[in-house]
């Protein structure tokens, strides 16, 4: 619990922690945060279990199951927990599921998926995010090189 | 099976009921027959060969053919978009036969019109006919197609109908030796496809080192129209050219294969050698043509 607290604790809002250390800002830029939303982040905090992590704490926001997905892909192995009334209603580790429709750019140029708008659809073929897979070029792309939002 | 759109998307058994009505057709045990049916050619690149045997398989089996081959003139030349040239074809169509530039394009069609659709080409990703041609034709000179070593020569980066010629060779465990300028390699992506399937592969740039080793040696023209880089293609251009004179210690079962059409990686000299298989391997061709068309207008069970 001690490490609970070098965040300050939120009344209603979602808390995503275990985010690998740096990735915090990227994970603001996906979920498109406002300067208006109340955030609390702490960044390069020891953690048990990779050395160092980032944690994010959002007001009065319950993320989506669609915008989890998209923050699967730069912060694999964070967990989410839902807070209601200063209690964590929900709490899940974030894990990539077997596709995602329409949040991926292609990188292939080529791609149909560049050409005409609103389609695109990657397969996760590796949970760690190093393989995905464009359904329409069939390249395998490790996640990190994939233009997500 | 709906539609012809990638060899990853077909099983062993699959391939292999493929490649037997092929054979059936070969030997003329099966006569199929659609003569109510028209088959479109939309050839978003121009092309003569693949579309020749395209057209040549479906007529052989009293069906229509009508055929837009490369976009000059078309509608897609006064801007239509690629859907709705997709969608006014098939109104006319039972069976569509797609080829384009960009990847992915016959999957996307499958999705939006409602006739089946066979890939002749996508970009640099798949050639499923091809590749279902080329593994006939490797079985008819080899008879059998698990466990053969296999050299595949020249352009494996850009070149389509390498890239599903491995993915096609992985359900039978060949040996595969990639040979490539440097340049040219596989993409990693597909190599990493076939480790995880656990496929011997040996890579290198040296074909005199492989070609008394192995069954089939698949050669491929470096295809300048997919470089960027003049000057690279220069340098690359004729890197491999296979001649009569290597061939004294070749395996007696010894195939030469190329998808055509050739410019100078293969000299003439080697044509009327026993080795050479390339004129029969497209003629071949035409009957797989005939069975992929038949089997996804429900026509040979
Ligand atoms: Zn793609």
């Amino acid at each position: 619990m001690k490490k609970e607290r070098k965040v300050d604790a939120i009344k209603n809002g979602t808390v995503i922690d275990h985010i690998p250390a740096g990735k915090a800002f990227k994970v603001i830029e996906i979920l498109k945060i406002k300067n208006t939303d109340m955030i609390s982040l702490g960044m390069n905090l020891p953690s048990s279990k990779h050395g160092s992590k980032d944690i994010l704490k959002v007001e009065n926001w319950e993320l989506s199951h669609n915008e989890v997905n998209k923050i699967t892909l730069v912060a694999p192995g964070a967990t989410l927990s839902i807070i209601r009334e200063f209690e964590i209603s929900e709490k899940y580790n974030v894990k990539l599921p077997p596709e995602v429709s329409g949040l991926i750019g292609c990188p292939n140029k080529k791609c149909i998926t560049n050409e005409v708008e609103s389609i695109s659809r990657f397969y996760v073929e590796s949970d760690d995010g190093k393989k995905m897979r464009c359904h329409y070029c069939e390249r395998l792309y490790p996640a990190e090189s994939l233009n997500i939002g | 099976m709906k539609n012809v759109i990638s060899i990853r998307d077909l099983s062993r058994e699959e391939i292999l009921h493929l490649l037997d009505q092929g054979e059936k057709i070969e030997k003329g045990e099966l006569k199929p027959d659609h003569s109510e049916t028209v088959m479109s050619i939309v050839f978003f690149e121009s092309s003569t060969r693949t579309r020749f045997s395209f057209e040549t398989a479906m007529k052989r089996m009293n069906g229509k053919v009508i055929t837009m081959s490369g976009t000059k003139g078309t509608s897609v030349d006064k801007g239509e978009s690629l859907g709705d040239t997709l969608k006014t074809v098939a109104n006319y169509s039972d069976i569509m036969v797609v080829r384009s530039g960009l990847e992915g394009t016959q999957r996307y069609a499958s999705e939006i019109i409602p006739i089946p659709v066979i890939n002749a080409g996508d970009g640099s990703n798949q050639h499923p006919t091809q590749c279902l041609l080329d593994l006939y034709s490797i079985r008819k000179t080899q008879g059998k197609l698990d466990n053969l070593s296999i050299a595949v020569v020249g352009d494996l980066r850009y070149g389509r109908a390498v890239h599903s010629l491995v993915y096609g060779l992985s359900h039978f465990s060949p040996k595969l030796h990639l040979i490539s300028p440097d340049f040219l390699k596989i993409p990693e992506y597909i190599k990493t496809d076939l480790e995880d399937k656990n496929i011997e592969i040996h890579e290198g740039s040296d074909l005199s080192e492989v070609i008394n080793k192995v069954d089939i040696m698949y050669v491929t023209r470096i295809q300048k129209e997919r470089f960027s880089d003049l000057d690279a293609y220069e340098r690359v251009k004729n890197c491999y050219v296979v001649s009569k004179s290597m061939f004294g210690d070749v395996k007696s079962n010894f195939k030469l294969l190329h998808p055509l059409p050739r410019v100078d990686e293969i000299s003439t000299d080697v044509d009327d050698t026993k080795y050479a298989y390339y004129f029969q391997q497209a003629k071949n061709g035409v009957y797989i043509r005939q069975a992929i068309i038949s089997e996804l207008l429900g026509g040979s069970k």
